[in-house]
């Protein structure tokens, strides 16, 4: 780790000014994802803008009905919300799958958005990594790549976004509010994430003058019938191979509406709108759901050691949306899986 | 009344220290002046050093010394090989040479004020190297088996005409079992400190092993041993990885020398996938025949494990194969695999383990082919002699422990056929498979020094890596004193304690138990003799075979009367305190007449998701005969520790090698995957009385090792059963289990 600055403001303008006067600056929230990175030597931030004080902690109703989270929000105080147990149980579900009890109480809901991916070599300075150190290569595509993409790969990066909030996020359609030099903007989370193309060392649009202030949810919940479901080596303290958000709208056995998005198979949260359009209208059975998982994976390529994730990740999509059409999702508790 | 501290469920007498962080661990043994080094691994995986820029990082900030093959002190290396080392080959000689041997090698130590500075020092210093591609797969060409040296353990045995027998069997088992490499991956990482006084050093170094710590060191410098002192109170966890002496700890024995303070050297987690041993990976082969009523008639084991190109680890990989099963026609064949890596080490049931986990999952199919339950398949063939050795057994409790075993798990209302058991849509599967290991026994010496009021203070060298040295030393001193616990105070992890042997192998409470003993019935001889010779006292003139100790009073033999108390003893004789040591070691007359080792019986059920490949461990029971249980509440929590070993064996570790510098990818505690309390559910040990007079003058058999051998087979045996896919690899992982 190198001797860096440190500052701490109270409002989120000078936050921003702090930022952009600083290009080697780093935010930082509850620190999960950044000290790790600096301890390693991937970040080596001139100074450390500790926004943990600002005032971007709180959860409120939206006048449409919506639900706007600060981005501060700590994700065991996000999951065990009652207006978000109550109306996005599927947001909940996938907070807690994540990470353990101490990591999720102390990271935060901007800093889940942003952190980055778990690729073996991106953490290890001796290795050449594209994400890192543009231009000097991909250690894993011809590495291990057991936990790598499926989906959306480059020939310049095959990382995963290792997020399970995000997944449910996207799946839910939220949109993310931030805060520049020149005002606020906000961004479908569709558009947050990018894919690594020839540029993997960004792994989202956000600039780098500007700050996250909330993520905002539409009123739409699908508290009824949702389901997240993450495919991992051992019950907790692990990341996704796989994981799959789906939410649906039924209208008596068939589906209404749909929204499916997978975690643990690409640089972004993976949605396809064609297989949520497929499913509506359908009986809700094994056989719309296949077809569904078919069109989601449909341009999946698998490398050396982790070619297994493509049908993981089909038998995994018909599970969820299963636990979804019944009303029965996914414990993360008990993590029995039914 | 007899204080009976012996099979107690005390709880751990340093159990307060270690929960207020009053326990030292040896990092925490910070010294006056120290500086703080930081260890340059080799990049490369093979090849040689070219260039290192030490003059620029030597003037960063803080930084006292930058020591590489350059300027590193040419060193003694004195031949040295303590218990734990290869026989055959020779250590690594660290900064001696421009070679690179293996990935993460030492190839440059920083000292610096403070760690902060070191680091940065230790990520700035640029070395260059000319490096090769090095062999780190054992299924890759390139590598040429070797056999071990001949004459040592694991070398070739045959018994019958194996291949023979396979060849006419009517039925047979024949197959390939591959097991990832493992690292131990103990919470605390390894940690030197280092200080010189003149030409006498002090480490505080976790080590399980602190007289061969010292004996190595003083080696490696050319001095002699006595001016050695290691110092290890406390070990973090061990599983093996601190049983030698690793290149860590001559690099702060250079460091604080060459910059003439104290200086501490604590490896990063990533370092601890480097140069500190790991389990080899191993490939195994086994072949079995038996009739149609299920007697064996062949049993064929043929393993390779990797190891160093520069030392030979031999591991126990087939030992096991010769005495388990009865069978008439036996060949083991054990080979080592030289690559470019660092060479392996003990871990918890080094050999046992994988070896069992291949012979285990064959019976097991061998009892699917014959229609056999597989617990009655072991009943069959169980012998009434080791056939190998032709001696008979100390004491072999294997069908008590599968009698007691199947009875706590229920494996009666087993439904036999795979995928035949089921919870809703989940495939539920039974296990089972047997453990053995070892009982070994070795010199050990310990001192015990009783004083005027009444207590007493005893000594050895040994370890405490978990098991609870601690107290069950103080039992056996307790037990054989015939004094409250709290009047015993045990110490531990110092080399100038008396003697012991390597707190590994399972052999700590047989060996430095039964010095504790014999020192406690040494102190006593002494105040006895000084009693009957003392005017003062009331059994002057006694004959010394007339009196005995009766529950902490010596007395005259015949006379009802109490005589004095261990502290009127003392004060009688001048009050300073009276000690005395001795050692006990193996009767070699014994070893030649009996065959010694401790079982174990596993019981597990998983359940399978047929359409994710997830298994679960939903329950495990273990049996064991182990001898005497000194402590039943520390034996479960020991045997509780090896099954989640075992499980980890079984569904998740696995350091994962880049096949193209050997770097091992997954170092780092989010990657390598060790089960976590969610993965471990409700898991019972159960002990089996077993009375053995031979093993040891406690008849206590060691439990550290034989309670995580057999978990990882009677696991994959349940995904079978489960599954009826037989998964020859571990860990046994999703990818595995998605075509069931
Ligand atoms: C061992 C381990 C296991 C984990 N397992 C999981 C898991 O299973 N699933 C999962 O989803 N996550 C997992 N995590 C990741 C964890 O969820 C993230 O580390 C956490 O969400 C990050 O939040 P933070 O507030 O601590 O971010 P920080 O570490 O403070 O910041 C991370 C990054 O976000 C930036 N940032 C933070 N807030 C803002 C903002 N408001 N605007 C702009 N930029 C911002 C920072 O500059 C930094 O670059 C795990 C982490 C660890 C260490
Ligand atoms: S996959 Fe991406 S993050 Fe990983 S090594 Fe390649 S470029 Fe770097």
């Amino acid at each position: 780790m190198i001797n860096f600055q440190y500052a701490r403001p109270n409002e989120v303008a000078d936050a921003v000014r702090q930022i952009a006067a600083d290009p080697r600056a780093r935010f930082i929230a509850g620190g999960t994802n950044l000290l790790d990175l600096m301890k390693s030597d991937v970040e080596q931030p001139s100074r450390l803008i500790d926004i943990s004080r600002l005032p971007l902690k709180s959860v409120e109703e939206t006048p449409d009905g919506g639900l706007r989270i600060g981005a501060l929000v700590p994700n065991t105080d996000l999951a065990y919300h009652p207006l978000v147990e109550s109306r996005y149980p599927l947001l909940a579900s996938a907070i807690m799958a994540g990470a353990s009890q101490q990591l999720r109480n102390m990271a935060s809901t901007g800093g889940n958005l942003m952190q980055r991916t778990r690729c073996y070599y991106f953490y290890d300075i001796a290795t050449p990594c594209n994400k890192r150190e543009p231009g000097s290569g991909c250690s894993a595509i011809e590495g291990l790549n057991r936990m790598h993409a499926i989906l959306g790969t480059s020939e310049s990066c095959i990382a995963v976004y290792p997020s399970d909030m995000s997944i449910a996020l996207a799946a839910l359609e939220a949109t993310v509010r931030v805060m520049g030099p020149g005002g606020e903007r906000t961004m479908a989370f569709a558009d947050f994430h990018r894919l690594p193309g020839d540029t993997p060392e960004r792994d989202n649009n956000l600039e780098p003058n500007e700050i996250i202030t909330a993520i905002e949810l539409p009123p739409q919940g699908f508290a009824k019938n949702h389901s997240y479901l993450k495919i991992r080596d051992r019950l907790s303290y692990a990341f996704a191979l796989v994981s799959v958000a789906a939410a649906l709208e039924m209208d008596g056995e068939a589906v209404k509406e749909a929204r499916l998005a997978l975690g643990g198979v690409a640089h972004k949260p993976w949605r396809v709108e064609a297989a949520e359009a497929a499913l509506a209208g359908q009986p809700a059975n094994e056989a719309s759901f296949a077809k569904a998982a078919d069109i989601v994976l449909s341009g999946a390529k698998g490398f050396e050691h982790n070619a297994f994730k493509i049908d993981l990740a089909r038998r995994a999509i018909i599970r969820t949306l299963t636990q979804a059409a019944n009303g029965t999702p996914q414990s993360q508790s008990s993590k029995k899986i039914r | 009344m007899t204080m009976q501290a012996i099979g107690k469920p005390h709880s751990r007498v340093d159990g307060r220290a270690k929960v207020t962080g009053g326990a030292r661990y040896a990092a925490e043994f910070n010294q006056p002046d120290q500086l703080y080094a930081v260890v340059v691994g080799s990049t490369v995986g093979l090849g040689r050093i070219l260039r290192i820029d030490a003059g620029a990082v030597a003037q960063m900030p803080g930084v006292r010394a930058v020591i590489s093959h350059l300027n590193a002190p040419r060193l003694a290396y004195q031949p040295h090989k303590g218990g734990t080392d290869p026989a055959n080959g020779e250590r690594l000689h660290v900064l001696q040479d421009d070679q690179v041997r293996f990935y993460g090698q030492p190839v440059a130590v920083i000292v610096a004020d403070s760690l902060d500075h070191a680091e940065r020092a230790a990520a700035a210093l640029a070395v260059s190297y000319a490096g090769e591609t090095p062999v780190v797969d054992p299924l890759d060409a390139k590598v040429q088996p070797v056999a071990p040296q001949a004459g040592r353990a694991g070398a070739d045995r045959s018994r019958g005409d194996a291949d023979a027998a396979f060849a006419a069997a009517p039925v047979t088992v024949e197959a390939s079992f591959d097991m990832a490499r493992e690292n131990h991956t103990p919470m605390e990482p390894h940690a030197t400190i280092a200080a010189w006084s003149g030409d006498r050093l002090t480490l505080w170094s976790k080590s399980q092993f602190v007289v061969n710590e010292q004996a190595e060191i003083a080696a490696i410098f050319g001095m002699p041993a006595a001016n050695v002192q290691v110092i290890c109170p406390f070990v973090g966890g061990g599983f093996g990885t601190s049983l030698r002496t690793w290149p860590h700890v001559t690099l702060a024995a250079i460091a604080a020398r060459q910059v003439g303070r104290p200086v501490k050297l604590v490896l990063t987690r990533r370092q601890m996938f480097h140069t500190t041993g790991h389990r080899p990976r191993t490939l195994q082969r086994v072949a079995l025949g038996a009739t149609t009523d299920g007697r064996l008639t062949s049993l064929i084991h043929e393993g390779s494990g990797e190891t160093s190109r520069y030392e030979q680890f031999v591991e126990a990989l087939t030992s096991t194969s010769g005495f388990m099963y009865s069978c008439p026609n036996v060949r083991t064949r054990y080979r080592l695999l030289p690559m470019d890596t660092g060479t392996p080490t003990f871990m918890r049931g080094p050999g046992e383990a994988s070896g069992m986990y291949a012979v285990e999952s064959a019976i097991d199919e061998l009892s699917y082919k014959l229609g056999i339950d597989p617990v009655e398949l072991r009943r069959r063939n169980e012998p009434a002699i080791d056939e190998a050795e032709k001696l008979p057994f100390s004491s072999r409790s294997l069908m008590q422990c599968y009698a007691l075993g199947a009875e706590r798990f229920g494996w009666a209302s087993r439904d036999p056929r795979p995928r035949a058991m089921r919870d809703g849509r989940l495939l539920i599967g039974w296990g089972v498979a047997s453990a053995s290991y070892p009982c070994f026994f070795s010199p050990a010496s310990a001192r015990v020094r009783l004083l005027a009021d009444g207590s007493a203070e005893v000594e050895a060298a040994s370890s405490d890596m978990g098991p609870g040295t601690y107290t069950s030393m103080t039992q056996v001193a307790a037990e054989t004193l015939s004094l409250p616990l709290d009047k015993v105070r045990f110490s531990l992890g110092r080399s100038d304690f008396p003697a012991t042997p390597s707190h590994g192998g399972s052999q700590t409470m047989s060996s430095v138990g039964s010095a504790v003993r014999a020192a406690c019935l040494a102190v006593q001889a002494e105040l006895a003799k000084r009693a009957v010779a003392d005017r003062r006292s009331q059994l002057f003139g006694a004959s010394i075979d007339s009196v005995e100790w009766r529950e902490g009073r010596l007395s005259r033999k015949g006379d009802a009367a109490a005589g004095p108390s261990y502290s009127e003893l003392v004060t009688g004789a001048g009050g300073s305190p009276v000690e005395a040591g001795a050692s006990a070691a193996r009767d070699a007359a014994i070893a030649k007449q009996y065959s010694m080792h401790a079982f174990g019986a596993v019981f597990v059920e998983v359940s399978v998701d047929p359409d994710l490949g997830l298994v679960r461990l939903r329950r495990a029971v273990g049996a064991y005969g182990a001898g005497r249980i000194v402590n039943p509440k520390l034996a479960t929590s020991q045997c509780i520790g090896g099954m989640v070993g075992g499980l980890g064996m079984a569904l998740m570790e696995r350091t994962a090698l880049d096949p193209r510098d050997g770097r091992p990818v997954n170092a780092h505690m989010g990657d390598y995957l060790v089960p976590v309390n969610l993965d471990v559910p409700h898991l019972e040990a159960h002990f089996v009385e077993e009375q053995d007079p031979h093993v040891n003058p406690l008849g206590v058999k060691g439990l550290g090792e034989v309670a995580l051998v057999g978990m990882a087979p009677a696991i994959a045996n349940a995904v079978f059963h489960a599954t009826g896919k037989r998964v020859r690899e571990l860990p046994i992982r999703i990818e595995n289990l998605l075509d069931v």
